[in-house]
């Protein structure tokens, strides 16, 4: 593979951006929350964001929010991470593996239904309020 | 213990990010067998007594993490080079900025896999309290590459989207990929 110049990925950002701006924002507010303190990284949090990130362009979901925070405190079930959706409860997804990664992003994010399994925090609390805990 | 050498880079970079620093760099120098790494920041550093204590598993810096006296960082890293006859050096001061510089022998058995770098450095560059961040990748008598955080930023407007990440991941990815081509 040659070397990409700064150039060449100013114009790829632009013909992204000009696909994105063609479709109706899709998952627009959706944002997935990394865990990548020491215990997420040596739980093999990077493949997780990494698998993450190849789920997503998979489906062309380019404006999905990803982004890093330190540890959440659930340092047992490493790699955490919390997913929010608008309309359904905020969730904090353990034991997130490259597998469960791709499974969350077609599960969660696409069809709109938990990944069950793997939910170790949040969810109760904001599901017995009515109101989605909004 | 972190699995790859990128993990160990990624955990220390963070701190720096962390220590309220505006300007970090990271050098990356691969040689036979020594693969040398530096992160020098301009964060809040450390007097002598918690630069000591910093590389004690069981002291954490105060607020960080709330009720807990863990910080695993640096003695990971420690114990780490230790165990490959690479070198750890450590400096820092109060209010002027810390240099972490470590070696790891990638010839001796007990050294960690270099692992997928060009993403570990993907997951910094979009790391929430980055600021100024350049990181220089060399390998001895080759090629180098140099990313600086500014510029791609001005690139790619942010490093949020999923969009955005996967096309800094590929650039990064060929830069690397490119290292080992020429």
């Amino acid at each position: 593979m040659a070397k990409m110049t700064l150039e060449e990925l100013r114009s790829l950002r632009e013909r992204v951006q000009g696909d994105i701006q063609k479709r109706d924002i899709e998952g627009k507010d959706s944002r997935i929350i990394i865990g990548m303190g020491t215990c997420g990284i040596a739980a093999g949090a990077k493949d997780t964001l990494d698998a993450f990130l190849a789920a997503l362009d998979e489906h062309k979901l380019t404006n999905i929010s990803v982004t890093q925070t330190g540890c959440m405190g659930l340092c047992y079930v490493e790699p955490t991470i919390e997913v929010i959706v608008p309309g359904m409860p905020n969730v904090i997804y353990g034991k997130v593996d490259k597998k469960t990664a791709k499974k969350i992003v077609e599960e969660h994010l696409m069809a709109g239904r938990l990944v069950t399994d793997h939910i170790f925090d949040r969810p109760a609390a904001d599901i017995i309020k009515k109101d989605g805990g909004k | 213990m972190h699995i790859s050498l990128s993990d160990y880079l990624m955990d220390i970079v963070q701190n720096s990010f962390e220590a309220g620093a505006s300007h970090v760099a990271l050098t990356i120098e691969e040689g036979e067998p020594m693969m040398v790494c530096t992160v020098t920041d301009d964060g809040k550093g450390m007097d002598d007594d918690t630069m000591k204590r910093a590389l004690d598993p069981f002291y954490s810096e105060e607020g960080k993490h709330r009720g807990r006296r863990f910080g695993l960082g640096l003695p990971f890293l420690h114990q780490a080079v230790d165990a490959c006859n690479g070198e750890f050096s450590l400096r820092s001061q109060v209010g002027e900025g810390t240099t972490v510089r470590f070696s790891f022998d990638m010839e001796n058995i007990d050294s960690p896999p270099i692992g997928d770098l060009a993403f570990a450095l993907c997951t910094l560059l979009a790391h929430p309290k980055a600021e100024e961040f350049v990181v220089t990748r060399s390998i001895e008598g080759g090629s180098s590459y140099t990313l600086d955080r500014k510029e791609l930023l001005d690139v790619l407007g942010e490093f949020e989207s999923s969009g955005s990440l996967s096309l800094l991941r590929q650039y990064v990815t060929s830069q690397e990929a490119g290292l080992h081509a020429e």
